[in-house]
């Protein structure tokens, strides 16, 4: 399929597919605020408001099965990232940060694999860096409203028990991977592996596509059926991957602020 | 046939992340096997190491983009 996305071309070679696949056009209008990625991120936002709206709107002490799957989803979150992270003495003011991007990042993932959406949102890295960028304000902030900011420098740089001349070489290479690599590893940890998988998929789909539409030849048409076979059971190791994403985002983001937060020993 | 030479350096760069990332999970599974009620402690722990390496793997493709 060529880069707009609208038609698909039958050409006469196969053209495999790049990241220029990633470029999807505005869906009206010019502005790139209307192009699919950002439209799927406030469907996102609506769908997981709403799905908590709906599970918490008439509580009761037996739950109903609405409110129940409410509360397996949050308390999923609440009690195997947060409260296992952060400890039970301060974890709850950051649960609803963390249900958030947890539930916020799970369904722009799914939506890779979601019929007739199909695009993972975060395989355009600017969204990621955008949520890198809160979760790095949210855990320096919080470090230094805890420990003022030469407390924090000095929390974050210097490791316990560290003393003498190797702290010449210690300081700069922890506050680079504090500072920078972290940020950057986790928006490119979640950007990549949504590009990599969506794009296996394009591979895969069109490939097979081409070798069974295209080929005049019998074995690259069967070929084509094993390919399309192989696309099914990738959706399914991408449905992993993009829960695993979700999981590791939401468990960095806690740990990064529990370590901002942790006591100097 | 074109494509570029940076490719075949990530490809190559990625066996150490690979290598540590299949070391880490093989000492989790071994503990779980050990002390199956120490699964919690060291699934983060794990998951913190499995982050950790795979950051080398991140840098990588990010750089043979990017070059």
């Amino acid at each position: 399929m060529t880069v707009t996305g609208l038609v698909p071309v039958a050409s006469e070679t196969f053209e495999p597919p790049g990241p220029r696949d990633f470029d999807l056009p505005p869906v009206f209008g010019d502005s790139i605020l209307f192009a699919k990625p950002a439209l799927l991120l406030v469907l996102s936002a609506i769908v997981v408001l709403g799905f908590f709206l709906v599970t918490t709107r008439r509580m009761a002490m037996v739950p109903s099965k609405t409110q129940f799957a409410g509360e397996q989803a949050y308390g999923f979150v609440r009690n195997s990232i947060a409260r296992d992270i952060i400890g039970t003495k301060d974890f709850l003011k950051f649960v609803p940060w963390l249900v958030a991007t947890f539930f916020f990042i799970l369904l722009n993932n799914l939506f890779g694999i979601i019929p007739f959406i199909q695009f993972p949102s975060f395989s355009r890295v600017s969204f990621a860096y955008g949520l890198a960028a809160l979760v790095w304000l949210l855990y320096n902030g919080l470090g230094v409203y805890k420990h003022g900011f030469f407390g924090y420098l000095k929390h974050v740089t210097v490791p316990n028990g560290v003393t003498g001349p190797i702290l010449v070489l210690i300081i700069p290479l922890e506050f680079f991977s504090t500072v920078i690599v972290r940020p950057a590893t986790l928006a490119l940890r979640l950007f990549a592996n949504m590009f990599a998988g969506h794009l296996l998929l394009i591979l895969f789909t069109l490939g097979g596509e081409y070798l069974l539409l295209e080929s005049s030849n019998v074995g690259y048409k069967a070929v084509g059926v094993v390919a399309f076979l192989l696309a099914v059971a990738i959706s399914f190791l991408e449905l992993l991957v993009q829960f695993l994403q979700a999981y590791v985002f939401t468990l960095l983001t806690a740990m990064y602020i529990q370590g901002a937060l942790a006591e100097e020993h | 046939m074109d494509g570029n030479l940076n490719m075949i350096g990530y490809g190559l760069a990625a066996i150490g992340p690979g290598i540590g990332i299949g070391l880490i999970f093989a000492a989790y599974i071994s503990g779980v096997a050990r002390q199956p009620e120490a699964r919690s402690t060291l699934q983060a722990i794990a998951i913190l190491g499995f982050a950790l390496a795979e950051a080398l793997a991140i840098i990588g493709i990010a750089l043979a983009f990017v070059l």
